[in-house]
């Protein structure tokens, strides 16, 4: 048996790492809940997140002989938040304006996003490779002050990233937004039933771009947070995460605080999967590391059979709204 | 115009293909903007090769894209069939993968199976394990309610790290190349086919690796036109997609609908796994790598292109294989193949607009046909 003493490093190291896997998620199915509480679905998150992080990567590449450090990581951010509300802008025409189906302008997103990005970096790099190579200057090794608080600062404020906080942050706005303020009861006004909401005076239209751009913004941002803390090149991919994030979505209910459990829960099976070595009493035991990869995925399975039951998307989500056809 | 002078509705199929052609135009114009924007001098030439696809490879480049077209059109059956249920059908990646691995498994164990069938036997090993892949995510949906694109993702991944774990503790591991083995008595036959598609290179035959895989191809797409379109069953799983509501007070299984399309939708992405990997030396074969088939997310756009049509969804993969070919061949004038994907991804981000298209060809139409009417009244006749 270890003692607690002996098991309080691998706490840390474990809860250290879930916020590198958990906050991306997080990031970015905020950004579908917006799109999806507005009543569009928004499948290209995956492609949104190629994007956001290809952008800003490949500016931080060519600006990193200049500049460093959380200077450069806030204008990666706005950047990456900016290139992925200019990318799902065709998606929001798409689905809102023409009214046409909503997962064939996401898949085409999808589709175009990797090959965007390997096709400028290919052809604008001076070594014509596909990777964008970037120099990790970002890592907080310790918060001022806030590290040295026993226990929660090693948790929460060593070894940490500037987007950790930001996650968080979005996380209480939207919160706020979806429930607190006008702009909020609107957008879920639209998302259930647009015809009422246009009887009041609310413009659907704009709502539901408004809500698009949001989560573009936000899935664009997911997309940088994700790569940096895991990786110092760029690959034009994002590993699934925009489809987990909509899986995230989903298991959350569509509701910012489950939505945040939903994204911690699969960021702690995750670092499982990918840290148990480091863990003693996980190395310990007889199993092979391609089961532990499963383990996220199968146990986010397990847990959907035994909640879904009473599941219940926005009901106007994925319907094309037509102001004619009140 | 018929000869009252007004015009006749356009046939639905008719104005789909149109809609599908002017979006294959606007994709191609916006790759060639591309060309231009990358090297003006070669952009010309550049398009003509994209254009000719798989053309510039001679007998042998066609022979690739009947190939590389043959998983597409199952994964695009696989796809299309569960639109037309009201199902959206991510999963075929993972129902790929494991159906391929049975494959190969049968396929190098089943030694009591005579050689010459071997590869039919692996080929229904594939068709049974990708129905079990699919039946998964349907059961979820039918019996528990949990969305199928989440439980089509997760079994994607589940089904990856299963597979490469499989691979490696089985005897179908070749861990020199870090990939199964070669198929030599379960590969799919030739049927003759590299007789036909092949360039020569001085004596030599540089024969295509299309196979007979691209008739099975064929025969299933029609096979489910059919099973769409002229049976009871279909008849029933359409009209689940349509409205399920109605459907359960019709009287109609809804539940069993889910489940038996995503298993049926996982059996063709299990074969289409089937025929990519039963390959000789020559072919293709599972690596074990951490990533999802492309080809089985490559069904998506190969079924929208096709409007989830079996007999479209036929025309849309050769389309996208032969597209790719051309991608191939653009490299030899310094040009990204990535393109293609970017031309492909306009492509259907405009096929989004058939319907609109269409739509506004109707109103278009009455609006001159009533036109016509009132001509013809003007004129003192009967107005039609």
């Amino acid at each position: 048996m270890i003692g607690f003493a002996g098991a309080w490093p691998v706490i840390v190291f474990l809860v250290q790492q879930m916020w590198y896997f958990s906050v991306p998620l997080l990031i970015v199915a905020l950004g579908g809940m917006f799109s999806e509480r507005a009543g569009v679905v928004n499948i290209a998150l995956e492609g949104i997140m190629v994007i956001g992080a290809f952008t800003s990567l490949f500016m931080v590449n060519h600006l990193q002989d200049s500049m460093s450090g959380q200077g450069l990581l806030c204008l990666a951010l706005i950047t990456a938040a900016a290139s992925g509300m200019l990318f799902t802008l065709p998606h929001a025409y798409a689905s809102i304006s023409l009214r046409s189906d909503q997962t064939i302008s996401g898949a085409a997103l999808n589709m175009a996003a990797p090959a965007i990005a390997i096709y400028i970096a290919r052809t604008f790099q001076d070594n014509h490779v596909q990777q964008v190579q970037f120099k990790n200057t970002f890592r907080l090794a310790s918060v001022p002050l806030l590290g040295d608080i026993p226990f929660i600062g090693p948790l929460l404020f060593k070894n940490a990233y500037l987007t950790t906080y930001l996650g968080f942050a979005i996380l209480i706005v939207s919160a706020i937004a979806l429930y607190k303020t006008k702009f909020g009861l609107r957008l879920r006004a639209c998302g259930e039933h647009p015809q009422a909401a246009d009887s009041v005076g609310v413009n659907v239209y704009r709502v539901r771009y408004a809500g698009v751009l949001i989560s573009g913004a936000l899935a664009g941002i997911g997309g940088l947070v994700f790569v940096i803390p895991t990786s110092t090149d760029f690959n034009a991919t994002v590993s699934g995460y925009g489809f987990l994030a909509l899986a995230v979505l989903i298991f959350g209910q569509w509701r910012p605080a489950r939505i945040c459990l939903a994204a911690l829960f699969f960021g702690l099976m995750k670092t499982i999967a990918s840290a148990y070595s480091g863990v003693p009493v996980l190395k310990s035991l007889p199993i092979p590391s391609d089961i532990y990869k499963m383990i996220p995925y199968a146990a986010t399975l397990a847990a959907l059979a035994l909640t879904s039951r009473r599941s219940q998307a926005p009901r106007a989500s994925g319907v094309p709204y037509d102001q004619g056809g009140r | 115009m018929d000869r009252r002078g007004r015009f006749a509705p356009l046939g639905a199929g008719l104005a789909s293909a149109a809609s599908s052609i002017i979006a294959i135009l606007v994709g191609l114009a916006v790759g060639f903007a591309i060309l231009l924007a990358t090297n003006p001098a070669q952009a010309v030439r550049g398009l003509g090769v994209i254009a000719m696809g798989g053309f510039n490879g001679g007998m042998k480049g066609i022979g690739q894209v009947l190939y590389y077209a043959t998983p597409l059109i199952l994964t695009g059956l696989s796809v299309g069939f569960c639109f037309k249920t009201g199902l959206f059908n991510i999963g075929a990646p993972g129902q790929m993968i494991v159906g391929a691995f049975a494959g190969i498994w049968v396929g190098t164990n089943a030694s009591f199976v005579p050689p010459p069938l071997l590869w039919a036997a692996a080929l229904l090993a594939a068709a049974l394990a990708g129905t079990l892949w699919g039946a998964i995510p349907g059961l979820f949906k039918a019996m528990l309610n949990v969305h199928e694109v989440i439980a089509c993702i997760m079994c994607n991944y589940i089904g990856m790290y299963g597979v490469n774990y499989l691979i490696k503790n089985s005897n179908v591991y070749d861990p020199l190349k870090n990939q199964t083995i070669d198929m030599t008595r379960a590969a799919i036959p030739k049927a003759g086919l590299d007789n036909i598609f092949f360039s020569l290179k001085g004596r030599f035959h540089d024969a295509s690796s299309v196979n007979a895989g691209i008739f099975i191809a064929l025969i299933l797409a029609i096979a489910m036109h059919v099973v769409l379109n002229r049976t009871v069953f279909g008849y029933e799983l359409k009209a689940c997609g349509l409205n399920r509501f109605a459907s359960r007070y019709a009287g109609i299984r809804e539940k069993r609908g889910v489940m038996l399309s995503l298993a049926i939708a996982g059996g063709l992405s299990g074969i289409a796994g089937g025929l990519m990997f039963l390959a000789p030396a020559g072919g293709l074969h599972i690596t074990v790598v951490e990533t999802l088939l492309a080809q089985g997310f490559n069904g998506i756009p190969v079924a929208l292109l096709g409007l989830s049509n079996p007999i479209g969804i036929i025309f849309s993969a050769l389309f996208v294989a032969y597209i790719d070919q051309g991608g191939y061949y653009l490299q030899r004038l310094e040009y990204m193949p990535q393109i293609i994907d970017v031309i492909i991804a306009v492509i259907i981000y405009f096929s989004a607009f058939a319907l609109l298209m269409r739509q506004a060809i109707d109103a278009l139409r009455s609006r001159l046909n009533r036109r016509a009417d009132k001509r013809a009244r003007g004129a003192g006749e009967e107005p039609v």
